[in-house]
């Protein structure tokens, strides 16, 4: 019956999007999906990413042709497999109720991100789900916010809770990042777990997040179940020194947009909106001091001087490295040097395989912490 | 991201700065809502409300009610930048300068060039601009030109509350006389603006929107015109690039020229008049450095040059309209075809 049938429905990706447009279908009608294959661009103000196929199907019904505006939750597709009837698929697509009509019309508001006051300032954060898991701590790069988990925080909150932080100087939190070292940040994500009553974790860092974590994972072992590693800095020595001078630099759009551009194998990814933001946050008293602060402490001379993760690595934590083959940031053969880590190596992604890649990122970090439990 | 509207974006960005720098004071007609008065102090907040609640926290010897005399607020103010403070002065209507010009342009604009660098003149004037109230000839007009031409003023006129924040900041820590422009119908429109303070880099253009056909340079109110206008165009198929340059003075040309070498036709869209106004002024700069890429004639939209009129009706025909400006994209962009 319709257990079989399976509704595709608008994503929401960040906590702001409202509606999408359907960009492009990339499988026609009658296609055999395989998980992993990308079925449809989506577009939002701020992001312009593909979803990728979940389960295996046939991509019976496509209902939100290209070029429509249709709310989170609105059905997009209809996915079944070929010997379901015609008329069942009319039925249910007939039947469909957005679940976004039921969420307007109960009281759970949406998901909000919220400050705690920490030893070295106000951060922000945002928390998602809860359960029995161990809880995940999620922990951008240079000049990010926690916004940047936007894919991959809602796929990890079923089960267990999450945070994704703001890093000091960064976001929402406060600009001070003092002397801006590694024992700073360390300390900074210490005490907020401490605050947030978060005993052990498994740590998803991306780029200097993911050198951060790896940093935490050695001052405190035992609070760290596991570090998925996305693009870390703190492997090896070499990064790329253009992308970091630009990126604290850059202050017309223009330049932020070329910057931007090296995070990315697909250069669409970087919307208008997303620069927008870049230039507002790099607006914000504080911020040039903060980003330049930490780029003169981490990368002097455009060499990474902490390489915390080598460390970590040596010191036998339990962890898997994700990178993309096309990083321009950081090169993804630093991978190699991890030989006790668990490493994957993304075909078709650059800095950013956890927004890239978004579907196959979660799939690595779910086994990787069912695998761990 | 908080919503807020000008009026309260500007009300936060002087509240920070004062609290930020103690050097940053506010003098003008009834800023502190009718001081020296019975009755409710800081009743309104100053005619425009943006001043509401400064006087409570900063008391009045920095935030400064004045008698009606715009040459006494603008000496005052120009004096008290050249000798250590950071004054916001408050020159109601734009339309009142003629009384106060000495100050300003002979004055504070001069003093950093006269005295060999050696002086610095970090005086912010707010003032009102535009017609649209029925406040009719001597209340409705921006004449933004007249700052722009003087060599040594900076001249600011946001379009929205993110910019007006942003930009009223840059203003205050500037070391140089600023006008800042502020539409008397936009104090209510709402935009997300940060509770933190940030600044805007003045000369820094914002692209409110890509395109590739038409190039439309408008300030202020005709930000909001021209966008509906270019709305409307895309449906037709003509993909306006909408520049709002933020500051005429240093003025964005980079992002201006860039964008013409791209499109080759270009409408500017300005309420103020049109002998000597902006539009020409960036009509001039197009002509004279993009003249290879133009593909049709520049077309000027401006109120005519004509004070404003008091009848709603003449004055909703003088102010430029997302009609008109609709008209002028027709026109280049059909030139020659």
């Amino acid at each position: 019956m319709s257990a079989a049938i399976v509704a595709l429905t608008m994503p929401q990706w960040g906590l702001t999007m409202t509606e999408g447009k359907v960009a492009e279908w990339l499988k026609p009608e009658g296609a055999a999906l395989v998980p992993g294959d990308e079925l449809v661009e989506i577009e939002t103000s701020k992001i312009t990413n593909a979803m990728e196929v979940e389960q295996p199907g046939v991509l019976r019904r496509i209902t939100a042709p290209a070029g429509t505006t249709l709310p989170v939750g609105a059905l997009l597709a209809v996915i079944a497999e070929a010997d379901v009837a015609d008329a069942e698929i009319d039925r249910f697509v007939a039947g469909f109720v957005a679940p976004v009509a039921e969420a307007e019309t109960t009281a759970e508001p949406a998901a909000a991100p919220a400050m705690l006051e920490g030893a070295f300032g106000r951060l922000r954060y945002l928390e998602a789900g809860s359960g029995p898991g161990v809880p995940v701590v999620l922990l951008h790069g240079l000049g990010a916010d926690l916004g940047g988990w936007m894919f991959t925080q809602p796929a990890l909150a079923e089960g267990r809770r999450t945070i994704a932080l703001d890093l000091p100087g960064h976001g929402g939190s406060d600009k001070d990042v003092g002397p801006g070292d590694p024992a700073r940040f360390i300390d900074a994500i210490a005490d907020a777990l401490d605050r947030l009553g978060i005993d052990r974790a498994h740590l998803v860092g991306h780029s200097l997040g993911g050198a951060m974590a790896a940093g935490l994972a050695r001052r405190q072992p035992e609070r760290v179940a596991g570090l998925t590693l996305i693009a870390p800095a703190g492997v090896a020595p070499e990064i790329n020194d253009a992308f970091i001078q630009g990126f604290v630099q850059a202050s017309r759009r223009k330049d932020v947009a070329a910057v931007l551009a090296l995070l990315v194998y697909h250069p669409a990814l970087v919307s208008r909106s997303m620069v927008e933001d870049v230039l507002r946050y790099k607006r914000l008293d504080g911020v040039a001091e903060a980003m330049a602060r930490i780029a003169q402490v981490w990368f002097p001379g455009g060499r990474q001087a902490h390489l915390l993760v080598a460390e970590a690595a040596a010191s036998g934590v339990r962890m898997q490295v994700i990178w993309g083959r096309e990083d321009r940031v950081i090169p993804a053969a630093q991978a190699e040097a991890l030989a006790s880590a668990e490493r994957h190596v993304l075909e078709g992604a650059g800095h950013m395989p956890h927004m890239e890649k978004a579907a196959e990122v979660n799939r690595l970090i779910a086994r990787f912490l069912a695998a761990g439990a | 991201m908080p919503m807020k509207t000008i009026r309260q974006a500007l009300n936060e960005a002087l509240a920070q700065e004062m609290r930020r720098d103690p050097r940053v004071v506010v003098i003008g007609e009834d800023v502190a809502g009718g001081a020296g008065t019975p009755g409710q102090r800081d009743a309104y907040g100053g005619v425009l409300g943006v001043t509401k609640g400064l006087i409570g926290e900063f008391g009045p010897e920095r935030v400064i009610d004045t008698p009606i005399t715009e040459s006494a607020i603008m000496g005052a103010a120009a004096g008290a930048a050249a000798t250590g403070l950071r004054p916001v002065a408050e020159l109601m209507f734009s339309d009142f300068f003629g009384v106060c010009f000495d100050q300003i342009y002979n004055q504070a604009a001069k003093f950093r060039y006269m005295f060999g660098g050696k002086a610095t003149t970090p005086l912010v004037i707010r003032t009102m601009i535009g017609a649209g109230r029925s406040a009719a000839a001597q209340h409705s007009q921006s004449p933004y030109h007249v700052f722009t031409s003087v060599p040594g003023l900076k001249c600011v006129i946001p379009s929205n509350a993110y910019d007006a924040k942003g930009l009223l900041i840059q203003a205050i820590r500037d070391d140089d006389p600023v006008i800042f422009c502020e539409h008397k119908l936009m104090y209510d429109l709402r935009a997300e603006v940060p509770d933190e303070a940030y600044t805007i880099p003045f000369g820094e253009a914002n692209v409110v929107r890509d395109g590739e056909d038409v190039t439309i340079v408008a300030l202020a109110r005709m930000v909001h015109y021209a966008a509906e206008a270019a709305e409307a165009l895309a449906k037709e198929g003509i993909d306006c690039e909408l520049i709002d340059p933020r500051t005429t003075s240093p003025l964005d040309t980079d992002t201006i020229l860039d964008s013409v070498a791209r499109t080759g036709r270009l409408v500017v869209v300005d309420e103020g008049t049109p002998r000597c106004g902006v539009a020409a002024d960036i009509a001039a700069l197009v002509a004279e450095h993009a003249f290879a890429a133009l593909r049709a004639p520049i077309r000027r939209v401006t109120a005519p040059h004509t004070p404003v009129p008091f009848a709603p009706s003449l004055e909703k025909l003088y102010i430029p309209s997302v009609g008109s400006i609709a008209q002028a994209v027709h026109d280049t962009y059909g030139y020659g075809r």
